[in-house]
């Protein structure tokens, strides 16, 4: 191997990258563009539910239970229903997501010591927000019903509940450091996916196989520029994760440095061995596309647990790079994790990189067919 | 034999069921001109890329600087310099760009690489335009550079691809100017060309024809071996009048400047037959004379007679 061939190479994609404004945008803006798509996307948060309420009691204890729940950030009362229909059409509109029906004696049973009834009906179709929706109220009515009755003696159970790793259970906090992860797979994959098709396809490759260039010399001088510009794509977006989604990074940079050199490696050989196997820039792409995009988004632990998957998809995740990077990158993030728990991660990606570089290099051929 | 620089023995090259190049074989000495001739789908790209390793034949032996072309095909590559037929150089580079990643490529030394580019641009005529991106260039620029940048590393064996196809006449002549330049200068140059005048250039031919080697050998050899017919020059102070005279008599001739040439079977039989035809039509001949055929008659006359 020279290293000066290396060189040429790496010095031509490189000019090749700057004059070629597709590339450009893909190589620079995608990642950030994507990261605030998803970002803003993507959000377990429930905020500002759309809730209609029936206050049939019209009492102070009912307009203050009212005033509560639209004060709390979580409800935003779109309208006071007058008849119980007004519940339905609403539902049924999409207009509201909850809705609060207040009894006529609400008020009375409370200073009566009675248990008091409250009905809330939450819209199912989005299943998600509707157990979340439905936490904040049943918590929330909880809460009220205690202060309005006082406190008298001590709970049965004190439960005194800690999260960790992301106190404020934001959900912003540990869906960016994943998605940048996911972000960053797909990425890699587009990259590199063009570089070999190209050639084959504008003709170039037929002189370049000519020469004595060595077929490791052509990945690593590909990869090269790639690599750099990859690189430069997960330090902006872990600052735009830090700076302006607030996300906190708490384990170390140099860390997370170095385990996404070990994916970028492999992430950025698969879109080469996609190129070589495919040699047509339009297919290369798309199944690049595909390849990364999918099993990064579903199968990764990014969207949904792993532990609640059927045991064979289980197995199946073990195999996709995206798992370990997208544990690297949350676990670097939000956890602190040192080396020593991600050891299985680092090794994974960089038997995963030297794997898929041999890969490359015997699916190369310097031939013609 | 160290005086042969290339050597294949029924090279054969097959795609699905269709036979591109049917055992070949030729010799190309050390320095020589060599120019592959046939018409397009010949076989001579699919024969030019076996040689360059490029492609692997279906059979046949073969030697190229000394390599094997099967087993040592990456040796030659370090022995030859390759231009193929269609432009490959990279268009989205400046010319600059373009040569200084051939030479990095050709592990051009660093003390000969300023050398080397100024000798390309001279020979190009590009020292004006070496900013210049290679996709605006015209024709013949981006054909001398491509050449420029297969010779960086001054390759003992150089194979063309139709170099010349698509370029004006004044700019292949000054092509083929630099190709006996490198070959005067002991480059082997194996050209291949679908323009019949260009065979001329070559020390030595070979035809091929719908995969198969049909004559081979040095342009005059061609001439005076494989044309059966013979050609009559006749010259005459009346060549109009003449040609009338003939053509009455069912002989065919044509006007070639102030004189008639007449494809014959025979010349020695035919020659005192245009005379007697000419002189009872009261019209003087100087001259009649055998001459040797242009080598496009020949390749018309071989390609219709194979």
């Amino acid at each position: 191997m020279r290293i000066l061939r290396i060189k040429a190479i790496a010095v031509k994609e490189l000019i090749q990258i700057r004059r070629d404004p597709l590339s450009l945008a893909m190589a620079f803006l995608m990642p950030v563009m994507l990261l605030f798509i998803f970002a803003y996307a993507i959000t377990l948060d429930v905020n500002q539910l759309t809730t209609v309420v029936y206050d049939r009691d019209h009492s102070s204890v009912s307009r203050g239970l009212i005033g509560e729940l639209g004060s709390s950030g979580y409800f935003t009362v779109v309208r006071h229903a007058t008849k119980h229909g007004d519940i339905d059409a609403y539902l049924d509109s999409g207009k509201a997501r909850v809705a609060i029906s207040i009894p006529s004696d609400f008020a009375k049973d409370i200073h009566a010591g009675r248990t008091a009834q409250l009905q809330i009906i939450v819209d199912g179709s989005d299943s998600n927000t509707a157990a979340i929706a439905l936490g904040y109220i049943q918590a929330f009515a909880g809460s009220y019903a205690q202060r309005l009755s006082g406190q008298k003696g001590p709970p049965a159970v004190d439960a005194r509940v800690r999260v960790w790793y992301n106190s404020e259970l934001k959900s912003r906090y540990f869906i960016i450091p994943g998605l940048i992860a996911v972000i960053m797979v797909v990425i890699a994959a587009l990259l590199t996916s063009l570089t070999f098709a190209r050639e084959w396809e504008r003709g170039t490759m037929e002189q370049l196989i000519s020469t004595p260039v060595k077929t490791p010399e052509l990945v690593l001088g590909k990869l090269i520029p790639y690599f750099l510009i990859a690189f430069f794509d997960v330090s902006i977006s872990v600052l735009t994760a830090t700076t302006l989604f607030g996300v906190p990074l708490r384990g170390s940079i140099f860390l997370l440095a170095v385990l996404t050199s070990f994916f970028l490696f492999g992430g950025l050989g698969l879109g080469m061995v996609i190129s070589i196997i495919t040699k047509a820039q339009l297919v290369a792409s798309q199944i690049a596309m595909v390849a990364t995009f999918l099993p990064a988004f579903l199968l990764s632990g990014f969207m949904f647990a792993i532990s609640n998957m059927p045991v064979p998809l289980q197995v199946l995740t073990r195999i996709i790079p995206a798992r370990y990077y997208v544990t690297v990158v949350k676990g670097i993030f939000l956890k602190e994790s040192g080396l020593r728990f991600l050891v299985v991660e680092a090794l994974f990606l960089a038997v995963f990189g030297i794997f898929i570089f041999i890969v490359a290099n015997k699916k190369f051929k310097k031939k013609i067919v | 034999m160290p005086d042969i620089a290339v050597k294949v023995d029924a090279l054969t090259r097959t795609f699905g069921g269709f036979t591109a190049v049917d055992n070949v074989s030729l010799k190309v000495g050390k320095g020589e001109i060599f120019g592959f001739l046939g018409p397009n789908g010949a076989g001579k790209s699919t024969t030019i890329r076996m040689l360059c390793g490029l492609l692997m034949p279906t059979r046949g032996t073969g030697t190229v600087g000394g390599y094997d072309i099967v087993a040592q095909s990456e040796k030659i590559k370090q022995t030859i310099g390759y231009m193929s037929q269609k432009f490959s150089l990279y268009d989205d580079l400046t010319v600059t760009e373009n040569i200084n990643f051939f030479s990095g490529i050709y592990s051009v030394p660093e003390e000969k690489k300023i050398a080397r580019r100024q000798w390309v641009l001279d020979m190009a005529d590009l020292t004006d335009r070496e900013h210049t991106l290679t996709r605006t260039l015209p024709g013949g620029y981006k054909q001398r550079l491509a050449l420029g940048c297969a010779i960086l590393h001054e390759p003992r064996i150089l194979f063309l691809d139709e170099p010349t196809s698509g370029v004006d006449p004044v700019s292949r002549r000054n092509f083929w100017a630099l190709i006996y330049e490198l070959s005067t200068a002991g480059t082997t140059v194996f050209v291949t060309t679908h323009y019949m005048d260009e065979a001329d250039y070559c020390d030595r031919l070979a035809l091929i024809y719908r995969g198969k080697i049909i004559a081979e050998g040095s342009p005059n050899e061609l001439r005076l071996k494989h044309m059966s017919k013979d050609v009559l020059e006749i010259e005459v102070d009346k060549p109009v009048e003449a040609l009338d005279a003939l053509n009455k008599q069912g002989k065919e001739s044509a006007i070639f400047g102030s004189a008639l040439h007449a494809v014959v079977d025979r010349a020695d039989t035919a020659a005192p037959e245009f005379r007697r035809i000419l002189e009872q039509a009261g019209i003087s001949v100087r001259a009649i004379d055998k001459i040797a055929p242009s080598l496009e008659d020949v390749f018309v006359t071989l390609i219709e007679e194979s």
